[in-house]
C-alpha cells in the first residue's frame, strides 16, 4: 500500500484519488445506514451528519488556531516563552514596519480603486447592448489564479535598457511617449502601487458584480422621479444611484478589504518580497518557512486575524442592514 | 432571505415582473442608450475594457511565438511579422520530470477530492443544522458560522507539524485534508442558508410518512440543493485549482505540487524564460477559463457567496 502516500506515476496518482473517494464514500455510507437502522439510538443519527464535520473543525482550525496564538508568545524555534517580545518586535523593526505600512497601503487603495473602477465600468455598461461580454471581459481575472495574474502582469512590467527593443508593454509605451524605460517593481514605495495594481485588475470585476446587480434594484419610480426634476446624469449618479446601493458599496469595501488582507500569491509570485514589497500575509510565509522565525510567523497570523475580526462584524452588520431594507 | 440566492451581500437584481413596468424597463434601455452615447462615457468604458484585456491578450500572444523572437521584440511586433510555434507548450508540458504535464495531473488529483469530499460534509451539517433538533444546535451553528473569518495562515503551522507526526506529509492526504477543513464553514453556512429555503412542510410530510432523516435527505432534499451544490461547487473547484499557499506549504513535494506552485517556482528561477511562463501561464489557466465561459452563471453565483472565504 505504499503508493498511497508516494504515488509518482500519473496512474499511481489517480488510483489514490480514486481509493480517497471511495474509503469517503464507503465509510460516510456506512456511518449513514447504521444510523438508520431500527432501534438505534436518536443521536447516532445526528452525529452521523454532524460528526465529521465537527472533529475536522476542531482539529484543523479550533486547535491551530489557539496554537498560533500561544506559539506568538514563544522564540522563534517555539522552545521559550517570550511574552509580547514578538508584538514589539513587529511594531518597531522598521524592516516589519514596513511591512505593516505596504500592508496598510493595500487595505485603503486596493478596496477603493476597485470599487470605483468597478462601480464606473457598471453604471456606463448597465443595460447597454453588449452588457454581458462587457462584464465577462472585467470579471474574466477574477477566475484565474493570482499566481497567473501576477505573471501577466510581470510582463507588461518587463524591464530592458531605452536603447534596446522592449518587451514590456508598460516600458514601450514610456519609449513611445520619449521617456527613459523603469524598473517597476525595484523602488520602493513605486514598487508596492504596482502590485497593488494587479490586485485592483483583479477585484474589479467582483466589485463591478454586486453593484451591477445592486444598481439593477433600484426602484424605477426612484429614477423616474429625479428625471421629473431634471436631473442631469451626474446628478442622478451622485444623489440617485450612489445613496442607493450605499449597504452594497460597504458591503463591496469590506470584503475587498478582507481578501486583500490575507492575499499572499501576487507578491510572492511577483518580488518574493523582496525590494520591500512585502505584506503581512507574505512576511508571515517567509517568516514561518524561509526564515524559521516562527515566532513571529505566528505574530503575523494573529495580527491578520485580529485585524479582520472588526472588519467581518462590521460587514455582517451591513448585510444584515441591506437585507431589512429589502 | 427570501429568495434562494445564498448570498446575503448580493441585493439581486428584481425581476420587472408586472407588465405596467415593462415599458419602463424598455425606457431604461433608451437611455442607457442615450448615456452610453456620451462620447465620455463611451470612452471610459472602451479604457477600462483594454486595460482588463491587452495585458491578458499579450501573454497569450507571446506564449506561440518562438522564444528568440520572445527576447528581441515586443508581442506587438507580432502582428507585423507573424511566426507562430507551438513549441513553449510543448516544452513545458513534457520537458523533465517537473513538467506542467505532471502538474496538471497532481492539481486535476488534488481538485476532485477537495471538491467533493467538504461538499458532502457540507450537506449533512447543513441538514442537521437545518433540520435536526439538539441541545446546543444553535450555539454550534454560530460556532461554525464565525469560524469562517479563520485567517487560514493562522492554522498552517500546527496543522503541519501534526501531518508531520502522522507521517503523511509529501502524499496528498495533507492537501485533501487542508482544502477539506478550510472550504466547511462556507460551505456549511452557503448550504444551510439554501436548505432554510425550502419549505418546512415539504420536510414534514416526508416525516409523517415514516421517513428517516437519511431518507429525507438523499430524496426530499437533494434533488432541489443541485443548483446550490452547483453554484458552491464551481466556486471551491476554481478556489481549490488557483490555489497557491496551501499547495505551497502542504503540498510542496514534486510528486504532489499543483500548476499553481510550478508556476511559482519558474518565477523565482526562471523568471525571464517568458516563453516557458507565458505557456506555462496559459496550461494552468485554460481550465478556469473554460469553467468560466461555460459556467459563468453558477460561477458568479459561488464567487459572491464565497467572497469572504480564506
Amino acid at each position: 500500500m505504499d503508493f498511497l502516500l508516494g504515488a509518482d506515476s500519473s496512474a499511481q496518482k489517480l488510483a489514490v484519488m480514486v481509493v480517497a473517494i471511495l474509503l469517503f464514500v464507503v465509510v460516510m455510507t456506512a456511518l449513514l445506514l447504521v444510523s438508520e437502522l431500527p432501534k438505534m439510538p436518536r443521536w447516532l443519527v445526528i452525529i452521523a451528519f454532524l460528526g465529521p464535520t465537527v472533529l475536522l473543525i476542531i482539529f484543523g482550525l479550533v486547535y491551530p488556531a489557539i496554537s498560533t496564538i500561544l506559539g506568538s508568545f514563544k522564540s522563534g524555534n517555539q522552545q521559550e516563552w517570550v511574552g509580547i517580545e514578538n508584538y514589539t518586535a513587529v511594531f518597531t523593526n522598521p524592516e516589519l514596519r514596513t511591512v505593516l505600512l505596504n500592508t496598510a497601503l493595500w487595505v485603503v487603495l486596493v478596496p477603493l480603486l476597485s470599487t470605483v473602477f468597478g462601480l464606473v465600468y457598471a453604471v456606463i455598461v448597465d443595460r447597454s447592448p453588449f452588457e454581458k461580454q462587457a462584464k465577462a471581459l472585467v470579471f474574466l481575472p477574477m477566475a484565474i489564479s493570482m499566481v497567473g495574474a501576477g505573471i501577466i502582469w510581470k510582463f507588461v512590467y518587463d524591464y530592458k535598457p531605452t536603447e534596446r527593443p522592449q518587451t514590456g508593454l508598460m516600458n514601450q509605451i514610456l519609449v513611445w511617449l520619449g521617456f527613459e524605460t523603469q524598473q517597476f517593481l525595484l523602488n520602493w514605495p513605486s514598487n508596492t502601487l504596482f502590485l497593488i495594481a494587479v490586485m485592483v485588475w483583479i477585484q474589479s470585476g467582483f466589485a463591478m458584480t454586486i453593484l451591477s446587480a445592486a444598481i439593477k434594484a433600484i426602484p424605477d419610480d426612484i429614477i423616474e422621479a429625479a428625471k421629473l426634476d431634471g436631473a442631469s446624469q451626474m446628478r442622478m449618479f451622485a444623489s440617485v444611484t450612489v445613496p442607493s446601493i450605499r449597504p452594497a458599496l460597504v458591503v463591496v469595501l469590506t470584503t475587498i478589504s478582507m481578501t486583500t488582507l490575507k492575499v499572499f500569491d501576487i507578491v510572492y509570485s511577483m518580488t518574493g518580497g523582496n525590494f520591500r514589497t512585502s505584506i503581512v500575509a507574505n512576511e508571515f510565509y517567509i517568516q514561518s518557512f524561509r526564515t524559521g522565525q516562527r515566532g513571529i510567523g505566528a505574530t503575523l497570523a494573529v495580527l491578520l486575524f485580529v485585524i479582520i475580526v472588526p472588519l467581518v462584524v462590521y460587514n455582517i452588520r451591513q448585510m444584515k442592514l441591506s437585507e431589512e431594507q429589502r | 432571505m427570501t429568495t434562494t440566492n445564498p448570498n446575503p451581500p448580493v441585493p439581486a437584481a428584481k425581476p420587472d415582473a408586472k407588465p405596467k413596468k415593462i415599458t419602463k424597463a424598455e425606457q431604461r434601455a433608451i437611455d442607457a442608450k442615450n448615456r452610453l452615447s456620451s462620447p465620455w462615457a463611451t470612452a471610459v468604458a472602451i479604457i477600462i475594457a483594454v486595460l482588463w484585456t491587452v495585458p491578458t491578450f499579450g501573454l497569450f500572444v507571446t506564449s506561440f511565438r518562438p522564444a528568440a523572437e520572445i527576447r528581441t521584440s515586443g508581442w506587438w511586433t507580432f502582428f507585423a511579422n507573424p511566426a507562430i510555434t507551438t513549441e513553449n507548450y510543448v516544452d513545458v508540458f513534457t520537458r523533465g520530470t517537473n513538467s506542467f504535464g505532471s502538474a496538471f495531473v497532481n492539481t486535476v488529483v488534488i481538485t476532485l477530492p477537495s471538491v467533493m469530499i467538504p461538499i458532502t460534509l457540507a450537506l449533512l451539517a447543513a441538514y442537521a443544522f437545518a433540520w435536526m433538533e439538539f441541545p446546543g444546535r444553535n450555539a454550534l451553528f454560530v460556532a461554525v458560522f464565525a469560524l469562517q473569518i479563520v485567517p487560514i495562515q493562522i492554522t498552517l503551522i500546527p496543522l503541519l507539524t501534526q501531518y508531520n507526526n502522522w507521517g503523511i506529509t509529501g502524499s496528498f492526504w495533507p492537501v485533501w485534508l487542508s482544502h477539506t477543513i478550510f472550504a466547511l464553514p462556507l460551505a456549511i453556512f452557503m448550504l444551510h442558508n439554501f436548505m432554510m429555503d425550502i419549505p418546512r412542510s415539504l420536510i414534514e410530510a416526508a416525516r409523517v410518512d415514516g421517513a428517516g432523516h437519511v431518507k429525507i435527505f438523499f430524496q426530499v432534499l437533494f434533488p432541489l440543493l443541485v443548483p446550490a451544490i452547483a453554484a458552491f461547487g464551481i466556486y471551491q473547484f476554481l478556489w481549490v485549482w488557483n490555489d497557491l499557499l496551501v499547495g505551497l506549504v502542504f503540498g510542496s513535494s514534486p510528486d504532489v505540487s499543483p500548476l499553481t506552485v510550478r508556476l511559482a517556482d519558474l518565477t523565482g528561477t526562471r523568471g525571464s524564460d517568458w516563453h516557458i511562463l507565458s505557456a506555462g501561464a496559459f496550461i494552468a489557466m485554460v481550465v478556469p477559463v473554460a469553467v468560466f465561459l461555460g459556467l459563468q452563471r453558477y460561477f458568479v453565483r459561488g464567487m459572491l457567496g464565497g467572497a469572504v472565504k480564506g
